[in-house]
């Protein structure tokens, strides 16, 4: 599917999952660096979960995400909820340089150059001026717009974005686009979850579509038909508390101790739609 | 800053009598004083924190929870100032990790098994200090002695407080950081756990220090009245601790001053003082109570 470079991550017949009952299912595929990934489905597909497992906040129940390129802290993740504490009181000016950790860690003062930058990336997002007004005081676009900012300073070859468009107005979500596609300009991977299929059709040239099994990975073209999608409606299906273990051969094992059961090899291919667990 | 503000319309003889003499005549005076200004610069920013991170309640708890400790101590040593203190410190350290543990390996929250924890702690501390002692010690425990602070109290007292604004500067940014969005901040280092157990260090500390001052029941005081009467004036961070330090002293003043003309404890003084900041500040302040009665004041063009 993706010839050529090595790819930035490789993801082996990966199930994460919530206690024991997948959300994501045995999914295997290569991410090349300087992707612009789409990740679509319906809601439960393990869209989030795969980009929490991604971000390393998720510790696989079977498989393996292998990212051998990247340096630990060089992936920006934006949850969908973020933990924000929307009445402490700093500035937007302060949230945004938290962006700039890498550089300054927790004691290195900012530079003049450095302060400019971080201006910069307000006035990327389109918000300058609010330097000094407090985080609460921001709408909900507004603040998105700032966590985009930081987001900018964090300056991560791997980005990953859970929702980013979720309870955005249409100027905001065209601006973030925007910002989005000069990040793959600038040759970073972009993982992004997404749910209008017609921004993607636009503006991603990759397509992730889970429905807890993978469905297709690919050009979007391919992946955005209506077979495929119908397919992905079919597959999401309630967690069912009585499921048997999933017990799929497997040819190569190599478990980890306390996997159990449910952990699975690799190498397996993706095609047991129907298969019920 | 009270001082101040009294004299505008008070005749010279009552200020100096009144509001100087107590501490030019009496040397019990300028130690609590000394000790009043430690707690402020050390366990009110610390309060600050507590505050902001909704740990209001969650100090309290811990205070009583160092009780046991200090009353072992004291059961084994009378009331000797280092065995109250250390064994202060290792009852909170203990209550805290028990409390981490048991929110993360059960399904209670963390409020659940402090207020356990806490409760337990309270009952036996009591239980311990009148196994042997006398009533007068159990007050002491229980309210401290502010007026009575001897040398190592007051070291102790100023030491912590070094330590807390060093500390605090050291972990600022990552607590900052910690306290605003803990997730952002476990994304892109290792300093969360360091900034969460490292304040909660900080904590415990300063609750040793402000027991031997104002007791275990009293010491959370301190540290959470000045800082939420601080969080109704101030919007940015630094000014909210700047000024939770200063009413935190100004109220230990006015509270020693009130102890002594009274005749009253010093200890609930001081805390009433800090009670009475946070009732003026709770009505007068930009977030208080009374701006929402005011008229509208005529809104600005953008």
């Amino acid at each position: 599917m993706h010839p050529a470079p090595p790819p930035l991550i490789r993801i082996e017949n990966l199930t994460l999952g919530y206690d024991r009952h997948p959300a994501v299912h045995h999914l295997s595929g290569d991410i090349p660096a300087g992707a612009l990934v789409a990740v679509i489905g319906p809601n439960g597909a393990g869209k989030s979960t795969l980009l929490k497992g991604i971000a390393g906040e998720l510790r696989p129940i079977g498989g393996r995400i292998l990212m051998p390129g990247l340096l630990p802290g060089a992936l920006a993740y934006l949850p969908q909820r973020g933990e924000i504490d929307h009445s402490f009181p700093v500035s937007v000016f302060d949230v945004v340089a938290m962006g700039l950790w890498r550089e300054i860690g927790a004691f290195g003062g900012l530079s003049r150059q450095q302060r400019q930058r971080v201006r910069e990336a307000l006035a990327a997002v389109g918000m300058s001026g609010f330097e000094a007004r407090p985080i609460g005081s921001l709408s909900g676009g507004q603040l998105q717009r700032a966590r985009f900012a930081r987001l900018m300073l964090q300056d991560a070859p791997l980005i990953l974005l859970d929702e980013p468009f979720a309870a955005i107005d249409s100027r905001t979500v065209d601006d973030l686009v925007q910002l989005i596609l000069g990040w793959h300009r600038e040759g970073r991977t972009v993982l992004t979850v997404v749910h209008d299929f017609e921004q993607v059709r636009r503006h991603f040239p990759t397509c992730l579509l889970l429905s807890r099994e993978p469905v297709a990975f690919g050009p979007t073209a391919q992946v955005l038909t209506p077979e495929m999608l119908a397919r992905a409606r079919r597959l999401s299906e309630a967690f069912d508390e009585d499921a048997p273990e999933c017990h799929i051969e497997q040819p190569a094992q190599a478990l980890p101790p306390d996997a159990g059961p449910h952990a699975h090899g690799h190498a397996h291919h993706h095609e047991h739609g129907s298969h019920r667990h | 800053m009270i001082r101040s503000r009294c004299a505008a319309n008070a005749h010279p003889f009552i200020v100096t009598e009144f509001l100087l003499a107590p501490f030019t005549d009496f040397a019990f005076m300028r130690r609590a004083l000394a000790g009043c200004l430690a707690l402020a610069l050390g366990a009110t920013p610390v309060g600050v924190f507590l505050l902001l991170r909704r740990m209001s309640l969650m100090g309290d708890a811990m205070s009583h929870a160092i009780l046991p400790g200090a009353a072992l101590g004291y059961l084994a040593f009378g009331l000797s100032l280092g065995a109250m203190t250390i064994g202060g410190i290792v009852a909170g350290i203990v209550v805290v990790l028990a409390a981490g543990l048991v929110t993360r390996a059960s399904v209670l929250k963390e409020d659940a098994s402090l207020a356990a924890f806490y409760l337990l702690s309270l009952a036996a501390g009591v239980m311990i200090v009148s196994l042997r002692g006398r009533n007068l010690d159990l007050l002491h425990v229980l309210f401290g002695s502010v007026l009575a602070l001897d040398d190592g109290s007051l070291l102790l007292i100023a030491s912590i407080a070094s330590v807390t604004l060093f500390c605090l500067a050291v972990l600022f940014r990552p607590l900052v950081m910690e306290c605003f969005d803990p997730a952002f901040l476990r994304g892109i280092s290792r300093w969360s756990p360091v900034a969460h157990y490292g304040f909660l260090m900080l904590v415990v500390l300063n609750l040793v220090s402000g027991f031997h001052a104002l007791g275990t029941l009293m010491a959370v005081g301190i540290m959470i009245l000045p800082s939420a009467a601080a969080r109704l004036w101030a919007r940015g961070l630094p000014a909210l601790l700047l000024l939770a330090v200063l009413f935190a002293f100004g109220s230990g003043v006015a509270g020693l001053l009130l102890s002594f003309h009274a005749d009253v404890p010093a200890g609930p003084a001081i805390v009433l003082v800090c009670g009475l900041v946070y009732f003026v500040s709770l009505l007068a302040a930009p977030g208080g109570l009374l701006v929402a009665r005011l008229p509208v004041r005529h809104h600005l063009e953008s």
